[in-house]
């Protein structure tokens, strides 16, 4: 995937950072769009098995995984896609898996709220979910629930079933063409379809297969990242800055827990910067300085 | 005649009862006969938590203050701030449980 592709700026990698998810609306061409609700009825109907052509298998190279021709394909190769996928995970990301997400009209059943990982480690690399929209989905009409800077919270798969409703949680409504990338930890469901229209959707997660480390177009990042001395209650950098992104709290925010939420974002983000002084508010320096003297 | 109970969660933003409500969950055993909870759209029904008890509510459970496992200081997971209440309401014909 070295194709033509617009990488994203250091600023949007922050807000990947910060909510878990980018949005590109009707960055998809129509003629794709048409093409692809052709063809997903079809893999939607293709059987699980490792023989099949329209699933491979886990592990397989990106590039190796689907036909040419096909509008899944052109839909990952449309720059702006192509982009953001080389920007957080590389050129050549291994496909895990994909999925048809068929929502027939008047379908009352609905996913409980969930993250599509168990129990991850600290390391801080991360998997990506492409979700791809061929068709309007009008508001109210089953389109994916997902609740932004939900990815870094330490949660096992369904076991937040509980959160009913959540202030800040996001029903996707959007143009025909819409590709959201989800940070692989984000918390999201299906939902009920009350409308007359089926819905559609095309979900595909891909594994990294080097560091993410300053795989986006790093040519405003001296610009947007201050020394680790940004600090909210002492000197910010003046304009817009990864700090001030990061920094960013979601309606659902903590009082006092909020702050460890911006730890886990500190902490994503000096892995892909490969900066391990990176700071924000100086949580992490004044915890590393004592550090020092015991 | 009968007692149904109504389960609410409310998850806030401190542990103090009175902080503001981010997320929540409404169960209802009297399947829509007794009272629903106030339709502000997206917002929670309730602004604090106390405004649940001034409609009713009774608290049955609350979170403990608990302090993070050694290693795990500065990490986030589950929301922790939960309230749990609950309203008995007399219903005439109540619902059959789904079998």
């Amino acid at each position: 995937m070295t194709e033509a592709s617009t990488l994203l700026t250091t600023l949007d990698m922050a807000r990947f950072v910060t909510d878990g998810v980018l949005r590109f609306d009707a960055v998809v061409p129509d003629d794709i769009n048409r093409r692809a609700l052709d063809e997903l009825p079809d893999m939607l109907a293709t059987p699980t098995t490792a023989t099949t052509p329209m699933r491979p298998r886990s592990g397989t190279p990106l590039e190796a995984c689907f036909e040419p021709d096909s509008a899944v394909w052109a839909m990952l190769r449309v720059p702006e896609v192509a982009g953001a996928i080389r920007s957080l995970v590389g050129d050549h990301p291994t496909y895990d898996h994909h999925f048809v997400h068929f929502n027939k009209a008047g379908n009352a059943a609905f996913q409980h709220l969930h993250a599509d990982a168990v129990i991850d480690t600290g390391d801080p690399s991360f998997d990506i979910q492409v979700l791809y929209f061929p068709h309007d989905v009008e508001a109210g009409s089953g389109g994916t629930r997902y609740v932004p800077g939900s990815h870094l919270r330490n949660v096992h798969e369904n076991s937040i079933a509980r959160y009913q409703h959540i202030s800040g949680d996001q029903f996707f409504a959007g143009p025909a063409g819409t590709v959201l990338i989800f940070h692989h930890g984000l918390w999201h469901a299906g939902q009920a379809n009350p409308s007359d229209t089926d819905r559609w959707m095309f979900k595909l997660r891909l594994n990294p297969t080097r560091p993410q480390i300053r795989l986006w177009d790093t040519s405003d990042y001296a610009s947007v990242v201050p020394g680790n001395w940004d600090h909210s209650f002492a000197t910010t950098a003046a304009g817009p800055s990864v700090p001030e992104e990061l920094r960013r709290t979601q309606a659902w925010s903590f009082t006092g827990e909020s702050r460890i939420d911006l730890m886990q974002r500190i902490a994503l983000w000096r892995y892909l910067a490969d900066d391990p002084d990176f700071d924000v508010d100086w949580y992490y320096t004044r915890i590393e300085s004592r550090s020092a003297f015991h | 005649m009968a007692t149904r109970q109504q389960v609410l969660f409310l998850y806030l933003t401190s542990s103090a009862m009175d902080s503001y409500a981010v997320a929540w969950a409404f169960h209802d055993g009297t399947d829509g006969a007794g009272p629903a909870i106030p339709d502000r759209g997206p917002a929670p029904p309730y602004i604090r938590g106390t405004d649940a008890l001034r409609d009713g509510w009774r608290l049955i459970q609350a979170t403990t203050l608990q302090s993070p496992a050694p290693g795990s200081e500065h990490e986030a997971g589950y929301f922790r701030n939960e309230f749990v209440y609950e309203r008995l309401v007399e219903v005439d014909n109540p619902p059959p449980p789904n079998q």
